[in-house]
C-alpha cells in the first residue's frame, strides 16, 4: 500500500527521539485518522468489536449535517429577506457559506490547536471529542457573532470546560454549551436581542454586499421573544414555518425537520439515547401545557418544541453521553428535567428568553446525582432479593 | 425443575472455526507442564526436583498458604525442568512423559453416601483434584476450611466456540454423577446444575441425579456460572459458593470411582486459524506444540489461546493447556494497518454489534461467521459511550461503576457495586463491545487482587 509506505517513511522523524518528536501526538492523530493502527490486544479479550470512538464521533457529526446544510441556506435566506435582495437559491447558499466558513475555521483552529497541544503535553493520543464540539459550536451561535469572541469562548470551553478535567470523557458539562454560556454572559449584547439573529443586520455598514447596509424598521425578533400567540403571528411565525425552520435564529437550531432527520440517524445507529430525547420532549410538553393552564402564556405547548433551540438541545446536546445521566432509568429522569426546566425558564423567567442552554448545563451538573440515586435504589432492591434456590 | 431463567442481554460473537463434533485423536503428550500461573493468587511450594520420577497424581506443587492443597502431575514420567521467571517466580514444572500413563493408586470409594464430609475432603485433597473446586467470590481455589452455601455447576458453555458440553462429556456421566454426589455432601445448599434451556431435552447430562436443576435461556454469558449464581442466589458479603467445571467433576469422579488421577478431557481445537476444527483428547498441561497438525506452519502469525477468545490466556506457541480449560482457540494476530477502516460504511471482514455498522442488519438476513483477528481496532480512550456495557451484561450490576471503583481502589464501593459476584469472564463481553477499548477485565482483576490482599 503506497500511502502506508509514505507514512512509514516519515514516521521515524515524528516519533519520540526523532527530529520532530515534539509533534508525535499530532502525527499520531493524523496517522490514526488514515489508518486503523496495528495494535493488537495484550490484555483481556483477544478479539474486539471493530467500533471505536472515531466511528461514534463521525456519526454524531453526520447527524448534524442536515441542520448544518439547512443553516447555510437559512443564513442566506434570512439575509435576503431582511435586505430584500431577491436572491436565488445558490446565491443564498453562497452567502451562507461565506458567513459560516469563518466560524468553522475559528472553532476548529482554536479548539483543535488546544486539543493537540494538550495531548502533546500530556503525551497521550488526541481525543476525537472535539470534532463534534467544534461542529456543534457554530450551529448554536448567532451568525453575526464576532470571530474574536468565538475564539475566546472556544478556548475557554476547551481549556476550562474539558481539558482541566482530563479531556473527553472526563468533563462535567457539555463543552459546546460552556462556550455558548461564556458568550451569553460575557457579551450579552451580541448574544441576545432582536437584531443579531439575521446575518449582516447587526453589522450595518460593513455588510457583505455594498449598498444593502441600511435597513429600516427591521425586526428580527425570534419566536422566543414573542409573549403570546398573537404576538407570534404578528411577526409572521406559524407552527409550520417554525417547524420547517426558515426563521431567524442560531445557525443550526431553526429547522425541526433537519434536526429530526439527524436525530433519527442517531437513534437508528444507537449513538445517542432516544430515552433522553423522548423524555425531554415529554418534559417540555408537560410544562408548556401547565403554562397554558395557569395562564402564563397562550402559546400551545407543542409550539415550545419548535421554538428556539429546544429540539436541537434535546437531540444533540442533552444526549452527549459523557455529560448526560449514564444509567438507563436515570436517562428518563435527566431528559425529562432538561425539557421541563427549559420551558419553565422560558415561561416564568422574563430575564432569559431561552432556557435550553441553562437547563442542560444545570442537568449536566445534577446527572451524577441522578445516577447515584438510581444506582442506590437498584442496589437496595437487589439486596432485598431473597430468591433462595 | 425450576422455571426457565431468560436472559435478554448478552451476545454470541459469530467467530468462525467451530470444532466439528468428532474426537480426532487421543494425544499422549511428550511434555506436559504444571503451571502455578493457572491459579489466581497461588503462592506455590515446589515438592519435586529435576530428575524426580513421578506418576500421574504425584504431588508436584503445594499451596504455601494451605499446604493440604496439592497440584499433581498429569502424566507419569520424569521432571525435566523447573521453569522460573523474574525474581525466581515459579512459572512451570515440565514433566517428560514415559508414555505409560501410570497413576498413583488411590483407593476407590465404595459408597459415597456412607462417607462424611471430612473423609471426602481428605480424598479430594490427597488425590490432587481439590484445585478444581473454585470459590466465589474472587475465583480462587476453594479454602477447604470454609463450607460453601452451595455448589454451582454450569452444564453448558456459551463462550465463543466453546466445547459442546453435551458432546465432550457424554462419556463421563458416571464420573460426573459420583463427583456431584460427593460434593453435595460438602455443602448444605447442595449442588445446583444449570442447563441450556434449548438443548436440555437432548442433553445426556440431564440424567445426573441429586442436583437442583436450573434452565437458562439466552446468549453468552448465560453459560457462565457467575451469571447463573447471580440469578439463582446471589453471593453477598461473607458468603462463599463453590463452582466446579464439568472437566473438574469428571476428574473428581474418576478419582472416586477408579482411584486414579486422570485429568484428560476432550479439548476443542477451534478458531479461524484452526485447519480442521475438531476435538482431541488430551490432559491438562498439554504443550501446544503437540497440536501442530491443526495449525500447520503459520505459527508466527497465530495467537494461541488456552480457553476462549474472550477470557482465555495467550500462552504462545510453546505454551500449555490450562488446568481448567477444554478449548484451544487459534486466532490470527491482527498486526496490520487498515486504511480508513473506521470511515468505511461497511466492514464485511470485521464484526461489530454497534449499529453504526450494519452487521446487525446482515445478521437478520443471512447470519455469517467472521474470521476475527486480535487487532484492537482503535485506541484506548476514556469512558465515553454509556450504554454499551449494559446491553451485553445480564447481571443487575453497574459494570462502569464497578470498574471505576476498582480503578479508585475504593473497597467500600467495590463491595457495593458487586465485586463479590463477578470475575473477569463474566465481564469480558463488556470489554469486547467497548468502543473506548478499555481493558476492563484487567481492571476487575486488579480489583479482585486488591480485595484478596485487603481482606486476607
Amino acid at each position: 500500500m503506497n500511502a502506508r509506505k509514505i507514512v512509514d517513511t516519515v514516521k521515524p522523524t515524528f516519533s519520540k527521539g526523532g527530529k520532530l518528536g515534539w509533534l508525535h501526538s499530532t502525527f499520531d492523530a493524523f496517522e490514526t485518522f488514515m489508518f486503523v493502527p496495528n495494535t493488537v490486544t495484550t490484555k483481556g479479550s483477544h478479539v474486539r468489536d471493530c467500533v471505536d470512538i472515531k466511528r461514534v464521533m463521525i456519526l454524531m457529526v453526520l447527524a448534524l449535517v442536515p441542520a448544518f446544510l439547512f443553516g447555510i441556506w437559512n443564513i442566506g435566506y434570512q439575509h435576503d429577506l431582511a435586505f430584500g435582495l431577491g436572491w436565488g437559491f445558490w446565491n443564498k447558499v453562497w452567502y451562507g457559506l461565506v458567513r459560516i466558513i469563518p466560524l468553522y475555521l475559528v472553532t476548529y483552529i482554536v479548539g483543535l490547536g488546544i486539543e493537540f497541544a494538550s495531548a502533546q503535553i500530556k503525551g497521550h493520543e488526541v481525543n476525537e471529542g472535539y470534532l463534534v464540539t467544534g461542529f456543534i459550536l457554530p450551529l448554536i451561535v448567532p451568525v453575526d457573532v464576532p470571530l474574536w469572541m468565538l475564539a475566546v469562548a472556544t478556548a475557554f470551553a476547551v481549556i476550562f470546560g474539558k481539558e482541566v478535567f482530563g479531556g473527553t470523557g472526563m468533563n462535567i458539562w457539555n463543552p459546546a454549551l460552556i462556550a455558548r454560556a461564556f458568550l451569553f454572559f460575557s457579551y450579552p449584547s451580541k448574544m441576545s436581542g432582536d437584531i443579531i439573529w439575521v446575518g449582516g443586520v447587526s453589522r450595518g455598514a460593513e455588510c457583505w454586499q455594498a449598498g444593502n447596509g441600511v435597513v429600516d424598521a427591521f425586526s428580527g425578533a425570534t419566536p422566543l421573544a414573542c409573549e403570546s400567540l398573537s404576538d407570534l403571528s404578528g411577526h409572521g411565525y406559524t407552527f409550520l414555518n417554525m417547524f420547517l425552520g426558515n426563521i431567524p435564529g442560531s445557525v443550526g437550531e431553526t429547522s425541526a425537520v433537519a434536526i429530526i432527520l439527524g436525530a433519527l440517524l442517531l437513534i437508528f445507529t444507537g449513538v445517542a439515547s432516544w430515552k433522553i430525547m423522548v423524555s425531554s420532549i415529554a418534559g417540555g410538553l408537560l410544562v408548556g401545557w401547565l403554562g397554558t393552564l395557569c395562564g402564563a402564556t397562550d402559546i400551545p405547548c407543542w409550539y415550545q418544541l419548535v421554538m428556539g433551540g429546544f429540539l436541537f438541545g434535546s437531540c444533540f446536546m442533552a444526549t452527549d453521553p459523557v455529560t448526560a445521566a449514564q444509567t438507563e432509568c436515570g436517562k428518563y429522569i435527566y431528559g425529562f428535567l432538561v425539557g421541563a426546566l427549559a420551558v419553565t425558564v422560558r415561561l416564568f423567567n422574563p430575564g432569559y428568553a431561552e432556557g435550553m442552554m441553562l437547563a442542560i448545563l444545570l442537568m449536566n451538573t445534577f446527572a451524577p446525582l441522578i445516577d447515584h440515586c438510581v444506582i442506590d435504589a437498584t442496589i437496595r432492591r437487589e439486596a432485598k432479593r431473597t430468591r433462595i434456590a | 425443575m425450576s422455571n426457565i431463567i431468560q436472559l435478554k442481554k448478552g451476545l454470541n460473537i459469530p467467530l468462525s472455526g467451530e470444532a466439528a463434533l468428532k474426537v480426532k485423536k487421543v494425544v499422549s503428550p511428550d511434555i506436559v507442564a504444571v503451571c502455578p500461573t493457572d491459579f489466581r493468587g497461588l503462592v506455590p511450594k515446589l515438592l519435586v526436583r529435576e530428575g524426580d520420577a513421578v506418576l500421574a497424581g504425584t504431588p508436584v506443587l503445594a499451596d504455601k498458604k494451605s499446604p493440604d492443597v496439592v497440584f499433581a502431575s498429569p502424566v507419569s514420567g520424569t521432571v525435566v525442568e523447573v521453569v522460573r521467571g523474574e525474581k525466581r517466580k515459579l512459572l512451570a514444572v515440565k514433566i517428560k512423559s514415559d508414555g505409560r500413563k501410570v497413576s498413583e493408586k488411590f483407593s476407590p470409594v465404595e459408597d459415597i453416601e456412607k462417607m462424611d464430609a471430612a473423609q471426602i475432603k481428605d480424598i479430594l485433597l490427597k488425590g490432587g483434584v481439590w484445585p478444581f473446586i473454585v470459590q466465589r467470590p474472587y475465583g480462587i481455589i476453594a479454602n477447604p476450611e470454609i463450607a460453601p452455601k452451595a455448589v454451582f455447576v454450569s452444564a453448558f458453555s456459551t463462550a465463543p466456540l466453546a466445547a459442546d458440553a453435551d458432546f465432550a462429556f457424554a462419556g463421563e456421566i458416571a464420573y460426573i454423577q459420583a463427583a456431584v454426589s460427593a460434593l453435595g455432601r460438602l455443602s448444605e445448599g447442595g449442588v445446583h446444575m444449570s442447563f441450556n434451556a434449548d438443548t436440555y431435552a437432548k442433553s445426556p447430562l440431564r440424567n445426573i441425579q441429586g442436583v437442583k436443576t436450573h434452565l437458562f435461556k439466552g446468549a453468552h454469558p448465560a453459560g457462565n456460572v457467575g451469571v447463573q449464581i447471580h440469578h439463582i442466589c446471589p453471593i453477598r458479603k461473607g458468603q462463599v459458593a463453590w463452582t466446579v467445571s464439568l472437566a473438574g467433576l469428571a476428574a473428581i469422579g474418576k478419582l472416586l470411582v477408579k482411584g486414579v488421577y486422570d485429568v484428560s478431557r476432550n479439548v476443542a481445537i477451534c478458531g479461524p486459524m484452526a485447519l480442521t476444527p475438531c476435538y482431541i483428547n488430551a490432559p491438562a498441561g498439554l504443550c501446544i506444540d503437540e497440536i501442530q497438525e491443526h495449525y500447520g506452519n503459520m505459527a508466527e502469525s497465530i495467537r494461541f489461546i488456552s480457553g476462549d477468545a474472550l477470557s482465555g490466556r495467550n500462552v504462545g506457541m510453546h505454551g500449555y493447556l490450562g488446568f481448567y480449560d477444554n478449548q484451544i482457540t487459534l486466532l490470527r494476530e491482527g498486526d496490520d494497518y487498515e486504511m480508513f477502516g473506521w470511515m468505511k460504511p461497511f466492514r464485511f471482514n470485521q464484526y461489530s454489534t454497534s449499529h453504526t455498522y450494519f452487521h446487525w442488519l446482515l445478521e437478520k438476513v443471512c447470519p455469517m461467521r467472521y474470521d476475527l483477528d486480535t487487532n484492537l481496532h482503535g485506541g484506548e480512550r476514556a469512558f465515553v459511550v454509556s450504554d454499551v456495557y449494559g446491553k451485553v451484561f445480564p447481571m443487575n450490576l453497574f459494570p462502569v461503576y464497578l470498574a471505576k471503583a476498582c480503578l479508585a481502589q475504593d473497597i467500600d464501593k467495590m463491595e457495593k457495586y458487586g465485586i463479590y459476584e463477578v470475575i473477569e469472564e463474566d465481564i469480558a463481553l463488556c470489554e469486547y463491545v467497548d468502543p473506548s477499548k478499555i481493558n476492563i477485565q484487567a481492571i476487575i482483576s486488579d480489583g479482585i487482587d486488591l480485595m484478596l490482599k485487603e481482606m486476607a
